[in-house]
């Protein structure tokens, strides 16, 4: 018989059972008794400073590693500061597991001091979630949980345990198999939707391969390039698929979307076959859905089947892992080009290289003398170079950082492309940097997305995670503030941060160092480069530095939001010509 | 808009219930109607679900309903190969000048009174929704103090059952143990 312990015990033997390395959270009266044999464990704790930069921490840390996520936090307001990490790992199909406590089995219900439903709140937003309250089914359900994650389409998983079931004596019996009748993900896929696949992709002239997210998830990316470079097919990347193809890649024709390069938009908006590999054709790419590629057929690879067919008609759904996906193609079309079948595409990639080359990505320096976010951006990227991950929020900081960043690598962009948190960045670059201490991590941040999350610093300065902060500092929600200008006849209403000369609250540096990090600033682009060659010399304390940027700039191209993809612009009132005998 | 019948076999585990209703709604389905049960199976309940919508929502619906962790198995009723039934239990006002009239409605809808008293008779009646909507037609005007009706149950005919795959459990290989 098995040696009795608490279910407290069990929970974190559970926990190591299944693999967790590193937990992000914060103790509090329900989930008090875990924290004890935590202590003992070899589960390395980080004591973060809110419970949101748990989850966002544990949404970075597996982001970059590919493994899952794990994150905990007490009853009540402790869970629910989970909602916003967990509803963002659900968009971006992050392997996750929370793990809350929840008041005793005999409170619940009963409004108790700090009781949530957070089984309740959470359903629409995790893959799945549990309420524990026999403390025999404790690793039984972390088990599951951590199966569930990591599984099919990757997702968070709650697991809320009742503070009486981790009080309780129990036993800790490691399943050896998991009874999950629902739950039977289809990674294989099924051969003859792979050979129609490849007709399809011979048959057609202007094919485009649209890699989403789920190509990163999956770790597909040296069979995407085989698969990109066997065919010749040109590529797009979107924002959560940033890194997935070299940036640096000839067939590379950048991220498509509201805020994608005009050969990227174009490419899909133009093309006969769509090759969907993991992406979920969202209103961000597509823009108006009724008037996106409308000569294209649909190839739509996905692990999820709820997400083929969505939004947009499918001519060969393909359920299945990406990788076996790619894989599958890969191996059918070199059949093909064995027996002589090969795609012409050459008018197309011709075609598509002017574009690229005729609208490539750039943006206007400003006349003052200021300092444009783009070129720190990219100054960023060029100098900190190919093997460093980077972090973003929303907004501005964010588009720019996707745009003017070479992505070489997968798992080197971390952001937050669905929900659109602000506040994501600096927790996730905590928790990417946990995952690869060995790895450069960037956080790129706007002043308003820093503002929400900042006092992860405190965290990082004193759990030796040196980060590096880069901070570009335009004084207002600068993207808001780009849609006040273009659409609301620039009035700029609640927009304002005031972080700039007249009044910097706050002043970046000297938060930066009360936090015990170093705070740099840099307001003249001479000075970049310098900067960031001395916040990359500093590796023992996380640093932030203030680029006090030119506060109009914008993020062009655009596709307005609601508007069709053929009505993008390159810059304010600048439409891509294209001549129509070119294809 | 068309309506389809779902039978849904789920874990019969507490929750369920709330993530079927939840996804319904925060998808923007309508449910026409809702019936949970047991099965033959103790770990193994029934959801006969109403929804009226087209065919292309139909499938995200499905889809959708197939992704929670805990719903075994969707099939679609065709109404040509199944029987659906609702009950219905009616309490008409009924006095000594009325009650026959009432009872012949009873007798002609093969229903039953299933209780009596000075003024009033409560009938139950079973079958599908067109034959209760015609049994409170008929009885509207002798006065209806109450009704209550359950959602609609159906079944396959024939001999096959839908539970027959599936419900052996699936067992998949728990992750190894990483404690050494």
């Amino acid at each position: 018989m098995s040696e009795q312990i608490t279910g407290a015990q069990s929970l974190i033997k559970s926990l190591e059972a299944a693999g967790a390395e590193n937990i992000f959270g914060i103790p509090g009266g329900a989930i008090l008794p875990a924290y004890d044999p935590l202590m003992d464990s070899k589960i390395r704790h980080i004591l973060v400073r809110h419970e949101q930069g748990a989850g966002h921490a544990a949404q970075g840390y597996a982001a970059a590693t590919g493994k899952v996520g794990v994150c905990m936090a007490t009853s009540g307001p402790g869970a629910t500061n989970l909602v916003t990490p967990l509803a963002d790992a659900h968009m971006d199909s992050v392997p996750m597991v929370a793990v809350t406590g929840q008041v005793p089995a005999g409170a619940i219900g009963t409004d108790a001091f700090q009781e949530a439903d957070i089984r309740g709140i959470t359903m629409p937003i995790t893959k799945h979630n549990f309420l524990v309250t026999n403390p025999a089914d404790i690793p039984r359900t972390v088990a599951e949980a951590f199966y569930i994650a990591s599984t099919g389409r990757p997702g968070p998983v709650l697991v809320d345990v009742a503070k009486s079931a981790l009080q309780a004596m129990t036993t800790f019996d490691w399943p050896t198999e998991l009874n999950l009748p629902g739950y039977r993900p289809v990674t294989r896929p099924h051969a003859k939707q792979i050979r129609e696949a490849a007709r399809l992709i011979l048959e057609s002239r202007r094919p485009v391969l649209y890699v989403g997210g789920g190509t990163i998830r999956a770790a597909a990316s040296r069979e995407l390039r085989v698969l990109a470079e066997a065919t010749g097919i040109p590529v797009v990347t979107t924002l959560m698929a940033r890194g997935a193809f070299p940036d640096s890649h000839p067939q590379h024709l950048g991220m498509p979307g509201m805020h994608g390069t005009v050969a990227a938009v174009a490419g899909l908006q133009r093309s006969d076959l769509i090759i969907s590999l993991g992406a979920r054709f969202d209103d961000r790419v597509t823009g108006n859905l009724d008037s996106f590629a409308p000569g294209a057929k649909v190839i739509h690879a996905d692990i999820d089947p709820a997400e083929i067919g969505k939004n947009r008609f499918t001519d060969v759904p393909i359920v299945g892992d990406c990788r076996e996906v790619i894989s599958d193609l890969v191996v059918a079309l070199q059949a093909e080009a064995d027996a002589g079948n090969r795609g012409d595409y050459e008018a197309w990639v011709e075609f598509l290289s002017g574009v690229k080359k005729k609208y490539a990505l750039g943006y206007e320096t400003p006349g003052d003398g200021s300092l444009s976010p783009q070129y720190v951006i990219e100054r960023l990227g060029a100098i900190s170079g190919p093997d460093t991950i980077f972090t973003s929020g929303v907004g501005q900081h964010q588009m720019w950082a996707a745009q003017f960043i070479g992505y070489e690598h997968p798992n080197k962009w971390i952001n937050s492309g669905g929900l659109g948190t602000m506040g994501f960045s600096v927790p996730a670059a905590m928790g990417a940097k946990v995952g690869c201490p060995d790895q450069t991590v960037w956080s790129i941040d706007g002043d308003g997305c820093f503002q929400m999350t900042n006092q992860e610093l405190a965290t990082c300065a004193i759990n030796d995670i040196p980060i590096k902060v880069a901070i570009i500092n335009n004084e207002s929600l600068g993207m808001v503030r780009q849609w006040q200008t273009l659409f609301y006849n620039e009035r700029y209403s609640n927009t304002d941060l005031h972080t700039g000369p007249e009044r910097r609250i706050p002043d970046f540096v000297k938060l930066a160092e009360a936090y015990g990090c170093v705070g740099l600033a840099c307001e003249s682009p001479e000075d970049v480069d310098t900067t960031i060659n001395k916040a990359m010399e500093i590796n023992d304390v996380p640093v932030v530095v203030d680029f006090r940027v030119h506060r109009d700039a914008m993020v062009w191209p655009m596709v307005a939001a609601g508007t069709s993809n053929d009505d993008i612009k390159y810059a304010r009132d600048l439409a891509p010509q294209f001549e129509e005998d070119e294809l | 808009m068309s309506k389809h019948t779902l039978s849904v076999l789920v874990e019969n585990k507490p929750g369920v219930l709330a993530r079927i209703a939840g996804l319904f709604s925060r998808r923007g389905f309508n449910i026409d109607s809702l019936a949970v049960g047991p099965t033959e199976h103790d770990e193994v309940s029934r959801m006969t679900i109403v929804v009226n919508v087209e065919d292309s929502p139909l499938e995200q619906v499905t889809k959708q309903l197939n992704k929670l962790v805990e719903v075994i198995k969707i099939v679609e009723l065709d109404p040509a190969a199944s029987v659906a039934r609702e009950l219905l239990m009616i309490k008409v006002a009924a006095t000594a000048e009325t009650r026959g009239h009432v009872l012949e409605c009873v007798q002609l809808f093969r229903a039953k009174v299933i209780d009596v008293s000075t003024d009033a008779v409560t009938i139950q009646v079973t079958g599908n929704a067109a034959k209760l909507a015609d049994f409170r037609r008929v009885l509207e005007p002798f006065g209806i103090r109450e009704l209550v009706q359950s959602g609609m149950v159906a079944i396959g005919r024939g001999s096959r059952s839908i539970s027959e795959r599936n419900l052996r459990p699936v067992a998949v290989p728990a992750p190894p143990a990483a404690v050494g």
